[in-house]
């Protein structure tokens, strides 16, 4: 049942590395992540490797299968025939720490800016009211596992490092459309999604909903939605007149965020 | 002695899952400065796992419900050895912290009315779990994880730092808590995962919120974080830890293929329909509730059915029977030659539910299954079998405040013990990470305030100790794998401390466990202290040797079957055994245990129960008088915070 397999893993660190080869026994109904874990107890102890569940509900293990944007854990070897080499890159958006771990902090720097939900100051704990109907907007996002692989996979940042600044990445515009489609947030984060996030850089190729490992739409239920509200409030003849005498909900600005 | 990084802090919380997230949020918003420092990145701690959702008797399904049923309930499934007064506690405040992480952001599945839904779950009586679909934790540890990103907002248009008041030190691993000389905490040393840096932080409270230990056992649903680190640590300051012999073995893990196998497969499930049988096709459980439920489950398969409709005149099907009993169904069932092919019985939810409710209810479920078994749950059975899920015991503390036996150290979570008695009920533990993470950070910040300006101190003798032993295994040449040891022990629990248990057995695994505790001495590891899982697996199995033998000498010390505690050579429950703990100490380089008496329950909680209840749990003396009125329900003195 038992075969051996050909592995080329990315070793090395943020001063440089490069693949190397191993060969290593796969068993029926194991996944990348279960060869890499062998790897370690049999071969090189010191593979570096993040993974926690192990079921694709954490969203640790994110790396690049053959190029691919996956999660380890469920990236079964039955997709791969037995003599085909099966090369394991850290995910290459991200600086390298140790071999297939790289430094997320960039994600961790953008969720820090979105405006932070606020209900309506006098509703009380035990009287929050939904609608099933209206809150799965918003829980179809809440599935997101924050394993980064939209944010690893966008080109917007994928090979332009100079862009992070000003671009969130699909997971932090998701966030935002999540926090706008909370049937009880009051919170306008339309200016923040252009100026602080940096909406407009993305154009839609849907390359992050195509990796997502929990299938969200994220592209076509939360980024386009999101465009479609900001270029209403941004274009609206009507509106920008009649913003410049009043100040409702939708012009209240967030607090002040950090540029990063 | 290298230059170490040093940082002081209020309080510190060891531990970023819901406990140690929820215990950080009380701590700051008691003005206290407060580090959250976890081994994985942020957002990753184990919580995520939880599925089923959260028990809080808020009533929105069943209106019948309240929190005296809860706690009866509690008590129950935990065969009357929990800590009464934490079950209390737990059930009449489980409700205000699920309405509290809806002002968080949380959204959970709604009723018509536009409430929190909640669903049937194995031991509670009333429809009593908050959820989302079948990912309750991952809704959980977001939305505390993004609470704490809004304080620290808020902390930054204060201050201009988002970090002046909490700070998440991400896989960072503790392997030392600092006392000064009256043995008070004084705080805490270990290392930085990415780089190998060690760091010391300075301060007066400690909260372990650090989770279990299932990585003792070979078939687990635990992830590599679960090692016991916070049990260890405790024991090693001087605390003390009980319970330690009550391991729940989820009845419903994966069983194949191999490489998954114990992942977990939600209760949740059963709860909306799901039936376990055997490769005979026998609808087994209803050969399996034990005396002390007679009254309370289906006797027939007509009447579970009729159960989901119609809760009221029927009884519940046996397959919500607490965790400890169906596991051992299932185990007794596979012994007996009746079990699937992968050494499992077949979980059918298929044939109760449409396609598309089951792909909405239970999303996970059928992504899982699909992915990783080839199995389509809307069509085929599931193979399920039990695995090492959660641990009873822990870190023994004041049920009020979370304190331990060591003054300025808190425990809440899983890491804590006596909550959940000798086996918790499913929903009951993201309520405990809520319930009692919000106590120990408040009991904490009650210490540092009682403390005023003084501030125990960190010696340089303590850091030198203490980066030494860390960097052992560095120094040993040709030692022995540490990978190679923990497969071992994994495999020596599993088999011989495992759901049955038999005196010869455990005295056979404590031997090994004596080995085990050698031989880790000796262990060895290459490459540098960047990133090194070799070496961070050396350093933690010392802390599942030491977990191991609290869990294989308490098991031997009780004689008795109870909860997650099955002996087969003591096979019945025993009343002289509920009123003691078997309470676990350093002794040494080993474990010491004594059994320690526990304290009456008050008179108006066991008014709650008939008398004939309280017999099959207590002894004679131990009942209450059967004139007294039981309708009086006096609130009796709760702690500050009660709502």
């Amino acid at each position: 049942m038992g075969y051996l397999a050909k592995f080329r893993v990315w070793r090395g660190d943020n001063e440089g590395g490069g693949l190397q080869d191993y060969a290593v026994e796969v068993n029926e109904g194991e996944v990348v992540l279960d060869i890499v874990h062998r790897l370690q107890a049999t071969q090189t102890p010191d593979l570096a490797v993040r993974w926690n569940c192990k079921a694709g509900k954490c969203g640790s293990c994110s790396a690049e299968v053959n190029g691919r944007p996956r999660l380890m854990c469920m990236t079964r070897m039955s997709t791969f025939t037995e003599d085909e080499v099966i090369t394991v890159t850290p995910m290459r958006t991200f600086p390298v720490i140790r071999d297939l771990v790289t430094d997320v902090s960039y994600n961790y720097e953008k969720a820090r800016m979105v405006p932070s939900f606020a209900p309506p100051a006098d509703l009380e704990p035990g009287d929050y009211r939904m609608a099933q109907i209206d809150v799965e907007r918003s829980q179809e996002f809440r599935k997101c596992i924050e394993c980064f692989l939209c944010n690893n996979t966008c080109h917007a940042v994928r090979d332009h490092e100079e862009n992070k600044t000003s671009f969130s990445g699909p997971r932090f515009l998701m966030r935002i459309a999540e926090l706008d489609m909370h049937p009880l947030d009051t919170v306008d984060r339309r200016q923040v999604a252009v100026e602080e996030h940096g909406i407009g850089y993305c154009n839609i190729t849907k390359c992050c909903t195509d990796v997502c490992p929990e299938h969200i739409a994220i592209t076509d239920n939360a980024i386009i939605p999101l465009k479609e509200r900001v270029a209403d409030k941004k274009y609206d003849p009507l509106f920008s007149i009649a913003s410049l005498f009043r100040r409702n909900k939708d012009d209240r600005t967030a607090p002040p965020a950090a540029k990063v | 002695m290298s230059e170490i990084e040093r940082h002081t802090y209020d309080v510190v919380v060891i531990g970023a899952g819901g406990a140690g997230l929820r215990a950080a949020i009380e701590a700051r918003s008691n003005g206290k400065r407060t580090a959250i420092v976890c081994k994985s990145l942020f957002g990753k701690a184990h919580t995520v796992m939880a599925e089923g959702g959260i028990a809080a008797a808020m009533g929105n399904v069943n209106p019948h419900d309240n929190w005296q049923v809860h706690f009866r309930d509690t008590m129950r499934g935990g065969k009357f050895l929990n800590s009464w007064r934490m079950a209390e506690l737990h059930a009449k405040e489980a409700p205000q912290r699920v309405w509290e992480l809806e002002t968080y952001g949380a959204l959970f599945d709604r009723t018509p009315e536009g409430k929190i839904s909640q669903r049937n779950f194995g031991g509670h009586e009333y429809p009593r779990l908050a959820h989302v679909g079948d990912r309750t934790g991952l809704e959980l540890i977001r939305t505390l994880q993004q609470k704490i990103v809004s304080l620290q907002q808020e902390d930054f248009r204060n201050t201009g730092d988002y970090e002046s008041y909490i700070k998440v030190f991400a896989e960072c691993t503790i392997t030392r808590l600092l006392t000064d000389d009256s043995g008070a905490i004084a705080g805490a040393f270990g290392y930085f995962r990415e780089t190998g840096d060690f760091v010391t932080f300075e301060a007066p409270a400690v909260v372990l919120a650090t989770g279990g230990i299932g990585k003792s056992f070979k078939v687990t649903s635990n992830s590599w974080e679960y090692t016991g680190d916070g049990h260890a640590l405790a024991m090693r300051a001087g605390g003390t830890t009980l319970n330690m012999e009550f391991i729940q073995f989820h009845p419903t893990g994966m069983v194949w293929p191999p490489s998954v196998k114990g992942i977990l497969v939600t209760e949740s499930v059963r709860g909306d329909g799901g039936v376990l049988t055997n490769s005979e096709g026998t609808r087994f459980m209803f050969n399996y509730i034990p005396d002390v439920f007679k009254d309370k489950y289906a006797t027939t398969p007509e009447e579970a059915d009729r159960w989901y409709a119609d809760p009221d005149n029927n009884r519940r099907p046996p397959e919500l029977l607490p965790r400890d009993e169906v596991a051992r169904a299932i185990n007794s069932e596979v012994k007996a030659g009746r079990g699937t092919p992968n050494g499992g019985v077949y979980l059918d939810v298929s044939k109760r539910l449409p396609a598309d409710v089951i792909r909405k209810k239970l999303p996970s479920m059928w992504h899982q299954f699909k992915e990783l078994a080839d199995v389509d749950i809307t069509a085929q059975a599931m193979e399920v079998g039990p695995t090492c899920h959660y641990v009873m015991g822990g870190v023994e503390v004041d049920p009020d405040s979370g304190s331990a036996k060591v003054p300025g150290l808190f425990a809440a979570g899983e890491v804590s013990g006596g909550m959940h008695g000798s086996n918790r009920l499913g929903g009951n533990s993201l309520s405990d990470l809520l319930v009692f993470g919000r106590r120990a950070g408040l009991g904490a910040s009650e210490y540092v305030d009682a403390m005023g300006d003084r501030r125990p101190k960190v010696t340089e003798s303590m850091l030198v100790d203490a980066e030494a032993e860390a960097l052992v295994p560095f120094t040993t040449d040709g030692g022995e794998n540490p990978y190679s040891i923990h497969a071992e022990l994994q495999q020596t629990m599993n088999d011989l401390v495992g759901i049955i248990r038999t005196e010869s057995e455990m005295v056979d695994a404590l031997e090994k466990l004596a080995a085990f505790r050698e031989r880790v001495t000796r262990v060895s590891v290459v490459g540098g202290r960047a990133f090194n899982p070799g070496w961070h697996l050396a350093l933690d199995l010392k802390n599942i040797i030491m977990v191991s033998e609290c869990v294989a000498k308490s098991a031997l010390e009780r004689q008795e079957s109870r909860g997650g505690h099955t002996r087969d050579d003591f096979p019945t429950l025993d009343p002289n055994w509920r009123k003691v703990n078997v309470v676990c100490r350093i002794d040494g380089d080993s474990v010491a245990i004594k059994q320690q008496p526990i304290i009456a329950m008050r008179p108006d909680l066991l008014g709650l129960f008939d008398v004939e209840e309280l017999k099959k749990y207590l002894t004679a003396p131990e009942l209450p008088n059967a004139e007294l009125p039981n309708a009086e329900l006096p609130n009796a003195d709760l702690g500050k915070g009660d709502l």
